[in-house]
């Protein structure tokens, strides 16, 4: 046996978060309820460590490490660094929610820093192993995170369909994987592309893998048919562990289909692309009509995050480097919006009052018009309206679509968002032409509102100014 | 540079969004000092670039500030264009602006009881009047310093629609609303032709660029199209044309014309800003910057001739019947405006110009007088109870009489600059129709003096005919009122001279207007000097029209004061004021033709095509069956696991079923 010295600088940023995270693990043991802020402020700073980290390993060039199963690339940096400032904005977000509803733990904290461990390895894996690896760390995090409030039978419950679903997409991904292994041997992501090529004759073995993988990715997105668990845990978990599953972990989903499908199995193509489109279309139809029904804004939320995660695959289906970056730029754009969209569920609840109904925001312009306009850019920008960045993102996916010759389905996605369109502006006729129920102004704190405001001026900046974001995704991609 | 243009561009929008966003906050004195001071950093900087541009010879500058999309190779941007025209335009603009903003301290002082009582819109009017006219000042600047004609457009747009914020700015009363929409529409018609005018250029020239149009002109000039078969039409043509719709309906041309009157249910300082000063000379504005094209169509410039000598002359009619002290100053700048076109018709465009730079002084200057009679008279219009004010308000009546000897030319005036070289432009211009204008114009100097003058006897000299309790309350208004008056007076003496050599005659508009040499009347009109200009003035035609409108306007409104009266009394001058009182018809017109039939076109179409089809079958329909999809699938929904891992299942085998096994 021979063991060479790995080279540990590409996991510089995963080694640093797992060593602050253990750090916080003892050091909560020590805090008490009036020094828990510790936890916090030490949390956010792993955050920007990381961040600083990851920006000065970012270079042009992919770095293989750890017997090639770990990879560091353009991609992988920006990804985690949009992880590390989601994640950021979430604990900014969730602070003053997890205090009054005595949810204010180090476990808080610690299992969303091991999630945002999960989601680096996701993103950096180049091997089956890595990619489970992450996969399960990142979930079982977010598992537990739904379950924290644990008087709340809501979210019992939801946890427990949560973690039972997930075990069985995992089950299945890994049997997709055994599969494939089965038939090239490997486990690395290259040779696996390599042996995929040069395998003759019926393939039947290797779609028969890449359905049971793909089921997977699309749980984790969650697309339909595999989206059922999503309504019910964004609506049973606290609103703060749904801003941190609705959001950061979409990047790692979308980096896992990249990795698995574009860097692992570009032989199969034209299979994976026929796959896609069916998933593309039944999460965009699905989640923008279901949408419609619905009373509860978590649950409208995650019927327009069903549909979010169409419009992503249809960057990634479209098999140019162009579409993978109109994948990415969507995928980071859904992240802001989400962010935005849940955080004004925090932003209107105080404590013994969740906001979770649409009937809430009625006449929220006469409390507060300021929030009421916030809310209303973010509404406008998921669904797509010039110019906020939203209509970027959906730009930059039909573009892709259009130019890979799928016109019928760039068409039956700008049907399905005018469609959608209605439930977004329900909320903003709800906002500014109903008589509120209730009278008084809304008193957020003053980290709330300014976090929350910067959140949806940058959606508007953005949309202004959407190239150097879209440049960044390109240059990822290498396109 | 480009941080000085985005200054004078960003510095009343910031004072806008603050007035208008915080004005409950900030209180009014706020409001006022955040949106006057962002006008006047405007005003500073544009004297600045005016400065640069046109008296150190600076380059002129055109610069994109701003890409928002590309699509096709066709850029849709924010850029900026800063030559000599659009730094006047610039200097006109924020002056004046910042005039109205001072004057309307005072103006609008006692808004609240404009209101009636408990009126939600009343809550922070004064405020939002403020924000208003900043923002006004911003997208007026965006439309003038435009270097393409997708910002051209926006700012077009932007001023229509603060226009129509503005003169329906008291909303509570039903006049001002139906003025509003009656402006509101009236501007969509022009603003179609404009629309298509920019559609054609982007048609013909695949670029929205003012100097790659203005570059590719003289390669297109002979490419015909057919509008429809059997049809050929010059593109220069129906491109000015087009254009040119856009310009009647914002600068108030003959038939476009209805809107204007109107507007002045407004509040004072906005008719001042809005309607006579600068909006409503966008259109004058635009047909200059567009000369490069408009030189290559004689067809387009006989239209344009014809339709300005058409209103300087039948506009100036109906200032002669009006009691409104506004209206009388409407219709003035109505039959002004078509001078201006004339002008343009003409190609002297450098005079079209210039008459706009000196009328936005003077009539900015007899609006803001009017309003100051108006805030005396305790908001009431009507000249019929006003007379002999002249001794209760000293500032303002020399004031509205330096207006007036202004707007009708009266020798050594800035007025009589720009309106001679106009004249004298159009006897010497051959475009077809320039005997018809010349004629119109000269007979529009006798009806702009009667008017004028009439207006300026009944209000302030004669019997004062207003009731005791007005005259005990009557004396001059405050000094935010008066100061403005005075700082526009001045200007509406002495700008004519000075500048009348350079811009007029000399080569100061060069780079920016392009003329033909065979249409180059202005080199032909023989100018030697502004004092030999005055000299020569007191000799020629207008100014014996002018005098003796004036005489007339003395005779029957000082002297004989019964006789008004007994004229309209007699068989056809009777039937001749019903027509002008009745405006020639127009407004009766639009209203049942217009107005009644596309009422009841909409309602035919509504009925039929909206309630049945759209709403029934269409939006109704297909939203009936939106909704009932989406109710069965929400029970799909169930909450069970066990349904949901079945659903994941069934997912698992249709996939198979399709891909695998298929």
């Amino acid at each position: 046996m021979n063991f060479d010295m790995p080279n540990f600088l590409p996991a510089m940023p995963e080694m640093f978060v797992l060593g602050m995270t253990s750090l916080i693990l003892i050091i909560d043991l020590f805090l008490n309820e009036r020094t828990r802020v510790v936890s916090y402020l030490l949390a956010q700073a792993t955050l920007v460590g990381a961040f600083i980290l990851s920006l000065s390993l970012y270079s042009g060039n992919a770095e293989l490490s750890f017997s090639d199963t770990f990879v560091l690339d353009p991609m992988a940096g920006v990804l985690k660094m949009a992880v590390y400032a989601t994640v950021f904005m979430v604990f900014l977000y969730s602070h003053s929610y997890l205090r009054e509803r005595g949810l204010f733990r180090g476990e808080f904290f610690v299992l969303a820093l091991f999630g945002v461990l999960g989601m680096m390895v996701l993103i950096s894996a180049h091997s089956f192993l890595t990619i489970y690896l992450g996969l399960e760390l990142m979930s079982l995090a977010l598992y537990a995170m739904v379950a924290m409030q644990r008087d709340s039978r809501t979210a019992s419950e939801a946890a427990m369909k949560y973690f039972i679903l997930g075990a069985m997409a995992s089950a299945m991904l890994l049997y997709g994987m055994s599969m494939l292994y089965g038939v090239t041997g490997t486990l690395e992501l290259t040779e696996l592309s390599r042996a995929v090529q040069q395998t003759q004759g019926d393939r039947l073995l290797l779609v028969f893998g890449l359905v049971f993988l793909l089921v997977g990715v699309a749980f984790k997105l969650g697309a339909v048919p595999f989206h059922m668990w999503v309504p019910d845990v964004y609506h049973g978990a606290p609103t703060a562990v749904t801003l941190f599953i609705s959001t950061a972990p979409k990047l790692a989903g979308f980096a896992m289909l990249m990795r698995l499908m574009v860097d692992g199995l570009p032989g199969l193509q034209p299979q994976w692309h026929d796959i896609l489109v069916l998933l593309a279309v039944l999460s965009i139809g699905v989640g923008n009509v279901v949408a419609i029904a619905q009373t509860n804004i978590k649950r409208m939320l995650a019927y327009s995050g069903i549909s979010h995660a169409g419009f992503l695959l249809l960057g990634v289906l479209s098999g140019t480097p162009e579409g993978y970056a109109a994948g990415m730029f969507y995928a980071i754009v859904y992240t802001i919006m989400g962010l935005g969209g849940f955080g004004m569920v925090i932003l209107m609840s105080r404590a013994g009052f969740e906001a979770e109904q649409l009937e809430d925001y009625k006449g929220l312009n006469q409390r507060s018009p300021w929030f009421a306009l916030m809310m209303l850019f973010i509404m406008f920008s998921m669904a797509g309206v010039p110019p906020f960045i939203g209509f970027w993102a959906k730009l930059a996916v039909l573009q892709a679509v259009v130019s890979a010759n799928l016109m019928w389905l760039a068409a039956v996605a700008v049907i399905f968002s005018v469609i959608g369109a209605f439930f977004y502006l329900r909320v903003i006729k709800l906002m500014y032409f109903d008589q509120a129920r209730e009278q008084g102004s809304l008193k957020p704190g003053a980290d709330l509102a300014v976090v929350l405001s910067a959140n949806a001026i940058g959606i508007l900046a953005l949309g202004a100014f959407p190239g150097a974001l879209m440049a960044l995704c390109l240059q990822a991609m290498g396109a | 540079m480009q941080t000085i243009t985005l200054l004078i561009v960003l510095a009343p929008l910031l004072g806008a969004l603050i007035a208008g966003l915080f004005g409950g906050t900030i209180g009014r004195g706020g409001a006022h000092t955040v949106t006057t001071v962002g006008v006047a950093i405007a005003f500073v900087l544009s004297a600045l670039v005016f400065k640069q541009i046109a008296i150190d010879g600076a380059e002129s500058f055109n610069h994109s500030v701003y890409i928002w999309l590309v699509s096709e190779g066709i850029r849709f941007e924010v850029g900026f264009l800063v030559d000599e025209l659009t730094a006047m335009m610039m200097v006109v603009v924020t002056f004046v602006s910042l005039m109205v903003h001072i004057y309307t301290i005072g103006y609008m002082a006692h808004d609240e009881e404009n209101w009636p009582e408990g009126s939600g819109a009343g809550i922070n009017s004064y405020q939002r009047f403020f924000s208003y006219i900043s923002l006004f000042t911003f997208s007026m600047l965006m439309l003038v310093m435009a270097n393409n004609f997708m910002q051209l457009f926006f700012g077009w747009e932007a001023v229509g629609l603060v226009s129509y914020l503005l003169i329906g700015f008291w909303s509570v009363r039903e006049t001002a609303v139906f003025a509003n929409l009656k402006a509101f529409l009236v501007n969509r018609v022009g603003d179609f032709g404009f629309l298509l005018g920019i559609a054609a250029v982007l048609m013909h020239f695949n670029t929205l660029d003012y100097a790659s149009v203005f570059n590719a002109v003289e390669l297109q000039k002979d490419v015909t199209i057919s509008i429809w078969p059997g049809s050929e039409w010059n593109i220069m043509t129906v491109i000015a044309i087009l254009l040119f719709i856009g310009a009647m309906g914002k600068s108030a041309q003959v038939p476009l014309h209805v809107w204007l009157p109107d507007s002045m249910e407004g509040p004072t300082p906005i008719s001042a800003l809005i309607h006579a000063a600068t909006m409503v000379t966008a259109g004058i504005f635009m047909v200059a910057r567009m000369s490069p094209i408009y030189e290559l169509s004689e067809v387009a410039l006989a239209v344009v001739l014809t339709i300005g000598a058409i209103t300087a002359l039948f506009m100036g009619f109906l200032g002669l019947v009006q009691h409104d002290i506004k209206r009388v100053v409407a219709y003035s700048t109505l039959s002004q405006l078509g001078y201006m076109t004339v002008a343009l018709g003409a190609s002297a465009y450098a005079a079209g110009v210039f008459h706009l730079m000196t009328h936005a002084f003077f009539k900015a200057l007899l609006f803001l007088a009017a309003g100051s009679v108006i805030i005396a008279m305790h908001h009431k219009q009507d000249m019929r109870e006003m007379g002999g004010l002249r001794k209760y308000m000293p500032i303002t009546w020399l004031t509205s009489l330096i207006g007036s000897l202004a707007l009708i030319g009266a020798p050594g005036f800035s007025g009589f600059f720009s309106k001679d070289s106009i004249i004298e432009a159009v006897h010497h211009s051959t475009i077809p129709g320039s005997g018809f204008a010349y004629f119109a114009v000269l007979a529009g100097v006798f009806i702009t003096a009667l008017y004028s003058f009439r207006m300026y006897f009944l209000v302030f000299h004669g019997k004062e005919r207003m009731d005791e309790h007005t005259r005990s309350h009557l004396h001059e208004t405050p000094w935010v009122v008066t100061v403005p008056l005075i700082l526009l007076a001045i200007p509406s003496i002495f700008i004519g001279g000075p500048y009348v050599g350079s811009m007029v005659f000399g080569d100061f508009f060069s780079e920016a207007i392009t003329v033909a040499p065979a249409h180059d009347v202005l080199s032909q009109v023989g100018f030697t000097s502004a004092m030999g200009m005055i000299g020569h003035g007191f000799l020629t035609a207008p100014f014996w029209l002018a005098a003796s409108g004036v005489f007339v306007a003395w005779f029957l409104y000082m002297r004989r004061t019964d006789l008004p009266a007994k004229i309209v009394a007699l068989p056809v001058v009777k039937q001749i004021h019903w027509v002008l009182v009745n405006k020639y018809g127009f407004d009766d017109f639009n209203q049942a033709v217009f107005g009644g039939g596309s009422r009841n076109l909409g309602t035919g179409l509504w009925k039929v095509g909206d309630v049945a089809l759209i709403d029934g079958l269409l939006v109704n329909g297909s939203a009936r069956l939106v909704g009932m999809v989406s109710a069965v699938a929400r029970h799909l929904q169930s909450g069970y696991l066990y349904h949901y891992a079945f659903a994941m299942i069934l997912g698992l085998l249709a996939l198979f079923g399709l891909f695998v096994v298929g």
